[in-house]
């Protein structure tokens, strides 16, 4: 799969470097504005007027959003000036759909804290951007990441289920999911590793038909780690988070030996593991009966499951949607804010805004893997690529499980479904991308060829 | 998604590692994408419509009630209503007069449906008929809500409330026709129910729903409509139409030749007679009509025969399975295949006859207008909810039964009916009254309460034009110890009449 090319390049170091700082502050603008506009259509939609807070949350958003330019600007001038847009504009249309279902429901108050784990995560990139001078140095502490990750993900076993699930580690009012922080740490301990042992990875071991296989020495430890993951997530019962681990080790394999093979084997992995869980696991078993007949529950007179009250919401929704507000997504029921605000954006945007909000993810993911090919150091590329990974999988699994493309494992759309452990983490994974853009993006200090 | 560029790493990478080209991931990222969009699609537009209308789906059925819903209209008054209720249902049916309109009505539930005019103008009422909108096209795009609109019924309430009070506690039925329109002047049904008891969604409403359904006297049925009855002598009319339509009678005051004893063709059982008055040879047509013999019109219908008879039968409504006023009525049976005993029996509404009262109202109504059934209609006009009409009812000729001068000689022969005959309980002042009575036994040996039956029409004395109404009555149970058509179904077709009459 590799492509070294032989063409001579275009000579781009002979233009002048342009930072597009301000492209990224006029799409940070535009950003908010689409968000407030969304919270004024609420409004409207529901109370005939302009909402009192428009103000306050146009504010507190555009702040935020200034507050994060700023520092790429001052601290990461070459950044990807698409990323942060992409991230504002997700998170402030997410506000938009917590706040108008909390409206649905008027013992609900998520919005705003929802706004004040947007702020933590925005301070946390801001962060990053700041004190993070090289990603390199994450390399360092990729062992003990890994084990703060294993510790982290192990904690919620001592906590009660959630909904069936061993994945929430509740302390007064505050509640977050170690996991969401874990899939980062994760993927700095892959990239970390498979940036060392690459070659071996690559190169040595046996081959058997069309596949190199590496010798165990130095694939175990990865498969022990990873092996160590999936079984702790397997007694949580948290599907989505193992489906994600596993895909990202399966990526970021591939992306380190190029060698297509392994997503070979990871796809086949994946089937035999699936099937194997779904045989075992009732509660697993279920969720592949839910999505192979969705409207199955209404024909045996049990009503509609959540996956059949989510398909009728997009249905509804048609192709240009009912508009924020008109929806009827309390009938979807008690995740409509979490797993399933895809169907509520699907029920009031219709396929016009479900479709662009694909492509904003997929803008960003291209952008994460556009860093990565960008940069260098082999660290730098397996980490960009693996964060966006991180996403891109996570939209796919979330927004494939609400429509019924696969069984429905439960995870948070990023940015956008409430959640405060999803929007920091997701915050961070941006920051990161942000600062390893600038190093990609850097003019190298040679001042011309020829 | 990036463009072109950057894809071979930069010299001093080692070549090799993290070699996956652009393609190859722009391809992953890509597929991901095009399968989300494609299921997106795949549910928002091609099984839209299917998941839409899932009855486990309660978007239609919010959407519907989330607003005011469009009136039924009795003359210039509204007969319905909306009343906002603060449940997940914004607004739920209210009636005015719910048992006297039912059967006109029927019922528009936010749990159990919508019968009657409130099913069949669904459409209008609810607001999603696209003739309510300005702008069709762009409505539907922009999923903007007609409001609802209104249907005006044909109904005369005075008529109405003449029949409702009329039946009062007995199990019956009454339906009036304007015979030059086939306008239903009034439809009523007894016992009535209430329609805004479960209109809403509360186990309140629940309840009362169990209670009627769970009524031996159906009140939820619609009599007047939807029940058949065996028309017993009413359908003399018919028999007697056909007779001279065919020539058997010439003149209605001249013998017709029918025997007495009349012994059923192919059978040893001679037919016989409620009155001693009709045991005699030679009656006259008119003779037989005033004192109700059936020896004499189950003779006549022999003489027609069976084809000739089950034409006119069906030129007055008969056998008709698709009869849409619009609310669909019950088929009314006229057998097409008898002998000719069956034929005798059939012809004083017998054997296997059975007719709605509303077509017993369309032979009435055809023998006073003529000879023409005007098909009957109960909607005058349906209209935006501003009053400007999307559609207005123009009145259909439904069958020509028997020529002008026939219809002449039946009305004769009607009118002698009520005035020196069974019927005088009909007898108006000022006015000329035609009708013909019925009493149909039933139950195994005759053991039932017989249905007492009344046709009839009016017109202002002196009047040569078509009479404004014809009316049929039913009385299905009664506690009345002579239940004689003439006894009790006549007065209340005289009040329904006299109803019209005085408006």
């Amino acid at each position: 799969m590799a492509t070294p090319s032989a063409v001579a390049r275009p000579a781009p170091r002979r233009r002048p470097v342009r930072t597009r700082r301000n492209t990224e502050l006029a799409l940070v603008l535009a950003a908010v504005l689409v968000a407030v506009l969304g919270y004024i259509e609420v409004g409207v939609n529901m109370d005939g007027t302009v909402p009192s807070g428009a103000g306050g949350y146009g504010a507190a958003l555009g702040v935020l959003a200034l507050l994060a330019h700023g520092v790429v600007r001052w601290k990461a001038p070459y950044a990807d000036p698409l990323l942060l847009p992409i991230a504002i504009l997700l998170n402030g249309v997410g506000l938009v759909v917590i706040y108008r279902l909390d409206r649905a429901n008027t013992r609900s108050e998520a919005a705003p804290t929802q706004l004040l784990w947007s702020t933590l995560g925005v301070a946390l990139f801001i962060a990053v951007v700041l004190f993070l001078r090289d990603h390199k140095r994450l390399q360092r502490y990729a062992y003990i990441g890994a084990l703060v990750a294993l510790v982290l993900l192990a904690l919620p076993v001592l906590f009660p289920p959630v909904y069936g699930s061993r994945i929430w580690i509740t302390i007064g009012p505050l509640s977050f999911q170690p996991g969401e922080f874990a899939k980062i740490l994760l993927a700095v301990f892959f990239a970390a590793y498979l940036a060392v042992h690459r070659d071996a990875l690559a190169l040595t071991g046996r081959r058997i038909w069309r596949v190199r296989l590496p010798v165990g020495r130095v694939l175990a430890p990865v498969l022990l780690i990873w092996a160590a993951f999936v079984g702790v997530l397997v007694l949580e019962t948290d599907l989505g988070t193992s489906l994600l681990f596993f895909g990202l080790f399966v990526v970021m394999l591939y992306v380190a030996t190029a060698r297509s093979g392994w997503i070979a084997i990871g796809l086949l992995l994946a089937a035999v593991g699936a099937v194997g869980v779904g045989w075992l696991s009732p509660h697993v078993h279920g969720r592949v009966t839910d999505w192979l007949d969705p409207l199955g529950s209404i024909a045996a007179g049990r009503g509609a499951n959540q996956i059949a009250q989510s398909l009728f919401a997009f249905a509804w929704g048609g192709l240009l949607g009912t508009g924020l507000g008109n929806g009827h997504s309390i009938l979807i029921g008690f995740a409509a804010k979490s797993d399933f605000i895809l169907a509520t954006i699907g029920e009031e945007l219709g396929l016009t805004g479900l479709i662009a909000l694909f492509l904003l993810y997929a803008l960003l993911v291209s952008r994460g893997f556009r860093t990565g090919i960008a940069l260098t150091d082999p660290f730098g590329r397996l980490l960009a690529i693996g964060l966006a990974a991180i996403v891109g999988i996570q939209v796919f699994v979330v927004a494939g499980g609400v429509l019924d493309l696969i069984p429905l494992t439960g995870m948070t759309l990023p940015f956008i479904a409430q959640g405060g452990s999803s929007v920091v983490t997701n915050w961070v994974i941006v920051a990161l991308l942000v600062r390893m853009s600038d190093v990609a993006r850097r003019p190298l200090p040679v001042p011309e060829e020829s | 998604m990036a463009r072109g560029g950057r894809t071979a790493p930069p010299a001093g990478a080692p070549q090799g590692a993290a070699g996956i080209s652009t393609t190859g991931r722009r391809a992953g990222t890509i597929l991901l994408i095009v399968a989300l969009a494609a299921q997106a699609t795949r549910v928002q537009v091609f099984q839209a419509d299917r998941l839409n209308h899932n009855a486990a789906n309660q978007r239609l059925t919010i959407e519907r009630y989330s607003q005011p819903r469009g009136n039924i209209l009795v003359g210039a008054e509204t007969v319905t209503g909306s009343a906002p209720t603060g449940g997940r249902y914004d607004y739920e049916r209210t009636y005015t007069d719910g048992p006297l309109y039912a059967p006109v009505t029927g019922y528009s539930s936010q749990t159990y449906g919508n019968t009657q005019l409130e099913g069949t103008e669904d459409d209008v009422l609810s607001g999603t008929d696209p003739r309510l909108a300005g702008w069709a096209l762009w409505d539907a795009i922009a999923r903007k809500q007609s409001p609802g609109g209104d249907v005006y019924t044909t109904i005369d309430r005075a008529a109405q409330q003449a029949a409702m009070k009329g039946l009062g506690n007995q199990k019956g039925a009454v339906a009036a026709i304007e015979p030059a329109t086939g306008r239903i002047l009034a439809l009523a049904s007894t016992p009535s129910y209430d329609p805004g008891s479960f209109a809403g969604s509360a186990t309140a409403d629940q309840q009362a729903w169990d209670k009627l359904r769970a009524d031996t006297n159906q009140p939820l049925l619609n009599r007047a409509l939807r029940q058949i009855y065996p028309p017993g002598s009413t359908f003399k009319v018919v028999t007697a139409a056909a007779s001279l339509a065919e020539g058997v009678v010439t003149d209605i005051g001249a013998p017709t030749g029918a025997p007495y004893p009349y012994i059923m063709p192919g059978t040893t059982t001679p037919l016989v007679n409620d009155t001693s008055a009709c045991n005699r040879a030679g009656l006259s047509l008119d003779a037989a009509m005033v004192y109700s013999c059936n020896s004499v019109l189950g003779y006549l219908g022999v003489q027609v025969g069976l084809e000739k008879m089950v034409s006119t039968a069906e030129a007055f409504g008969f056998n008709d399975a698709k009869l849409d006023i619009p609310v669909r009525a019950a088929r009314s049976n006229f057998d097409t295949a008898m002998n000719p005993s069956q034929v005798a029996l059939s012809s004083i509404g017998q054997f296997d006859t059975a007719a709605t009262p509303l077509v017993m109202a369309m032979v009435a109504a055809g023998v006073a207008n003529g000879g023409t059934v005007m098909y009957p209609q109960l909607v005058d006009r349906l209209t935006r909810s501003d009053g400007t009409s999307v559609q207005v009812m123009h009145p259909a000729t439904y069958g020509q039964a028997v020529s002008p001068q026939v219809a002449a000689q039946v009305r004769q022969l009607m009118t002698d009916v009520v005035e020196k005959g069974t019927g005088t309980n009909a007898r108006i002042r000022g006015a000329t009254v035609g009708g013909k009575t019925g009493t149909a036994q039933q139950g195994v040996d005759n053991t039932g309460t017989p249905y007492a039956w009344f046709i009839s029409w009016a017109a202002p004395a002196g009047s040569t034009g078509v009479p404004p109404v014809a009316v049929a009555v039913v009385i299905a149970d009664s506690n009345a110890t002579d239940v004689t058509g003439g006894g009790l179904a006549a007065p209340i077709a005289r009040s329904v009449m006299q109803a019209v009459l005085g408006g």
